[in-house]
């Protein structure tokens, strides 16, 4: 089966699944961080329309789960807060 | 006292309801929409003297700005999200770091604070700006608002002051008494046809103020100047304050009809950063045009490189009331008596909102007015129709 991997986990996937997907059905409910209360997030609508599903997959942040396909080999990263960080002055 | 009628509950609504309530005269605000549901909602909250050359905006823009700061005193500047945060306006070439710095010059003499700004030093002022500008000038005068929360907390302090707010009443007309003052506005509430009766009554009605001066009788010419904002994803802190290309200097004094872009970054408390602004004399089109959407994320890029990393969440567009003459209509309409003009702000209808309501609430009153009112007079449509 191939997989990608989650804050280094190895995560298994069916070809054509989302990353969300993959994530719920590997028992993973939240894989971002609110940026003003830090809190969990996860799926919310599952269609693409809510952004509360985002997340960093191989560096790039504000990914949104429900609609990124699974592929094999990619990182996905729980995002904190805006994931732009590095940005701030 | 004057029971006064403002017709609409934008910005400029608002500032006027709530130096006129301060005055002590009966206030009834209506707008057939919500608070700011207008063009209000549609721009940006940049409060600026540094795009205004030595004239009488400029003179209405440095009374506004003081009063801003005392608005933000009185009723709390989170309320507005109020951020006297200054505006550094960069050149992309040396040829207009030239014009830049020649209208600042120009400026100073009028009175507004400016201080040059090195290529060396920029980083200083904004660490993601791109490193190879040749300079620019910063104004540390220039503000910001958040302007739908403005309005709202104008409104707010106008109500306490005893000032009433009534939505979904469209102004159609005025009847007025045989010696030709205003009697009643005739407004639309339901379906049905009701009258308010008026002292007097105040055309705050942005860009729509050309359509309600003609039904009031007393006609003043504004029209729709569309203009483009892009908003980012949320974002951290990064930009500190206003950044605009010395673009817009020439742009916003220019007549020309076809489109204009010029790049205006600005942070905000939500953590959005809003790229503005495009103008464009389209009627009142609201097609999204993604030739000027383009223009106006590569000029941002230009000036913020780190820009080409970040998500546009959308796009969003709105119609800058203007008058020919880019001078917006505040004060008496002669033709009808206790009719009032505070319309016409077009890209500034923000910033120069409380210096409006101020002057309308002085010329109600029967003051003599703090920033000379003669050059924003209505006559000047009055006589050039006659
Ligand atoms: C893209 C863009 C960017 C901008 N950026 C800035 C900026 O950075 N700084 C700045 O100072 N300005 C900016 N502006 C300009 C500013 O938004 C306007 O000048 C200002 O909002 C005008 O306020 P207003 O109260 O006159 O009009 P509006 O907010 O349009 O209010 C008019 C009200 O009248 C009501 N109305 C109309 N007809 C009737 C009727 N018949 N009966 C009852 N009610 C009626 C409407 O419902 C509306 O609520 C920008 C504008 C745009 C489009
Ligand atoms: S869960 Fe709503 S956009 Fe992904």
């Amino acid at each position: 089966m191939p997989t990608f991997t989650f804050d280094g986990q190895p995560i298994p996937f069916r070809p054509g699944q989302s990353v969300g997907a993959a994530l719920i059905a590997a028992g993973i409910y939240s894989w971002r961080v609110t940026r003003v209360d830090a809190r969990p997030r996860g799926l919310f609508c599952g269609i693409g329309v809510c952004f509360d599903c985002l997340v960093t997959i191989d560096g790039a942040p504000n990914q949104r789960a429900c609609r990124a396909p699974a592929a094999d080999g990619i990182s996905v990263t729980t995002q904190r807060g805006t994931g732009h960080d590095d940005l701030a002055v | 006292m004057a029971r006064v009628v403002v017709v609409g509950a934008g910005m400029v609504g608002a500032a006027c309801a709530y130096s006129l309530a301060r005055d002590g005269h009966e206030v009834t605000v209506v707008d057939r929409g919500p608070v700011g549901g207008g063009t209000t909602s549609r721009g940006e909250g940049n409060i600026l003297v540094s795009d205004k050359s030595a004239g009488p905006e400029l003179a209405l823009a440095l009374r506004s700005v003081e009063l801003w700061r005392r608005i933000a005193e009185r009723l709390g500047a989170d309320t507005l999200e109020w951020e006297p945060k200054g505006g550094l306006v960069v050149a992309t070439t040396d040829e207009t770091l030239g014009a830049l710095r020649e209208f600042a010059t120009q400026q100073a003499a009028a009175g507004v604070s400016c201080e040059p700004v090195e290529p060396g030093d920029l980083s200083g002022y904004e660490p993601n700006l791109a490193p190879d500008l040749p300079g620019g000038v910063f104004y540390p005068g220039d503000q910001q608002v958040q302007p739908v929360r403005a309005t709202a907390a104008l409104l707010y302090a106008a109500r306490i002051d005893g000032a009433t707010v009534r939505h979904g009443v469209e102004v159609l007309g005025v009847r007025t008494r045989s010696d030709g003052q205003v009697w009643s506005v005739e407004c639309r509430v339901d379906g049905a046809v009701v009258e308010i009766d008026a002292d007097a009554v105040v055309n705050a009605t942005g860009t729509w103020a050309g359509d309600v001066s003609a039904r009031i009788g007393a006609p003043v010419p504004v029209l729709p100047r569309r203009g483009f904002i892009l908003v980012t994803e949320p974002l951290p802190r990064v930009v500190r304050h206003k950044v605009y290309t010395a673009d817009y200097v020439s742009n916003v004094a220019s007549g020309a009809a076809g489109l204009e872009t010029s790049v205006v970054v600005e942070g905000t408390r939500g953590g959005t950063v809003l790229i503005g602004a495009s103008r464009e004399r389209v009627g009142f089109d609201t097609t999204i045009s993604y030739a000027v959407v383009r223009t106006m994320a590569a000029q941002a890029v230009r000036i913020f490189p780190f820009l080409d990393r970040v998500s546009l969440l959308r796009v969003y567009t709105g119609f800058r009331p203007y008058c020919p003459d880019h001078l917006p209509v505040i004060g008496a309409d002669s033709r009808i008596g206790g009719v009032y003009h505070a319309c016409g702000h077009e890209g500034a209808g923000i910033g120069l909102a409380p210096a409006t309501g101020e002057m309308i609430a002085d010329l109600v009153s029967g003051r003599s007015t703090f920033v000379p009112a003669e050059p924003f007079s209505p006559d000047r449509f009055v006589f050039e129709a006659a």
